[in-house]
């Protein structure tokens, strides 16, 4: 079944804000076996300038889709056949703990490649005031029958 | 930010020393839990040969976190990391009980203003790469 070229360009609403917590990116880093004081330890943090714990380049993935979006049946992508192909996190500065984080995804693009179709989201993750933390670049890749 | 690492002690060729991470069936379920990616190929072996893979496969998001690592271990800040990206190229496999392991090394690609560094990764698991164009950009002290 091929995507819906359709969605190219859509914007889709932001998300409620995620709050980040000092909880999820100590569990996080564990998840990852990485025992970095910086993820855990709110005066490490501070000695290294950071307001409070800061999370793991990658964390953002937690909540960078935010929303059911992408299981939209008229943009006809299939789980089952879906693998990641290419990530990537452009940061205006770090997330730290006690951020209140919306995402917003936009449908960059959908293209064939050989048998497979690619998608490329771009998410632009916001604080409360409104200023841009770290942009999301997402490509899943729909792997052809 | 507190990078300890300075940018007038690296220059492009810079290595950064190969480190080994052991990936476990049990890193994979802490993984899942903790980024809320429950696909069962990561940790339900009858479904995952059922789809044609050799076996439960890591994350590529734990591979890219393992990448992750590895920069900011070098850099010594998280918060020196401004821009980080992969392709995924291979799979990892995780068998029962023995696992695998992602070897990462990197080196110092090009010097930016600012005291930035692009370091360029390379990521195996035995003779397969598993990720591809790995870029990290830092900020040096």
């Amino acid at each position: 079944m091929a995507l819906n070229t359709d969605f190219i360009g859509r914007t889709f609403p932001p998300s409620p804000p995620y709050e980040v917590s000092r909880v999820k990116i100590r569990e996080f880093a564990d998840a990852i076996g990485d025992g970095n004081p910086i993820y855990r330890d709110p005066e490490a943090a501070r000695a290294a300038g950071h307001p409070d714990v800061v999370a793991p380049p990658t964390f953002p993935i937690v909540f960078s889709l935010g929303g059911d979006y992408f299981a939209d049946p008229d943009l006809g992508l299939n789980y089952a056949m879906v693998v990641h192909g290419e990530q990537r996190f452009e940061y205006k500065r770090p997330v730290v703990a006690g951020d209140a984080l919306t995402a917003q995804a936009t449908i960059a693009d959908i293209r064939k490649a050989g048998r497979n179709e690619l998608l490329k989201i771009v998410t632009e993750i916001r604080d409360t005031a409104g200023e841009l933390v770290v942009t999301t670049y997402n490509t899943i890749v729909e792997r052809g029958a | 930010m507190a990078a300890t690492v300075k940018y007038d002690e690296v220059e492009v060729g810079t290595e950064i020393p190969a480190t080994s991470y052991d990936v476990k069936r049990l890193n994979l379920v802490m993984y899942a839990g903790a980024s809320g990616d429950f696909n069962p190929i990561h940790w339900d072996e009858h479904f995952a040969k059922s789809v044609g893979l050799p076996d439960v496969i890591a994350h590529g998001m734990f591979t890219m976190a393992q990448g992750g690592r590895f920069v900011t271990d070098w850099v010594g800040d998280p918060g020196a990391v401004l821009d980080y990206g992969v392709r995924f190229a291979g799979m990892v496999p995780v068998p029962h009980q023995a696992g695998n392991t992602i070897v990462i090394s990197g080196v110092v690609e090009e010097k930016l203003e600012d005291n930035k560094v692009v370091v360029g990764l390379t990521a195996k698991t035995g003779d397969q790469k598993v990720l591809s164009q790995a870029k990290a950009v830092v900020r040096l002290a």
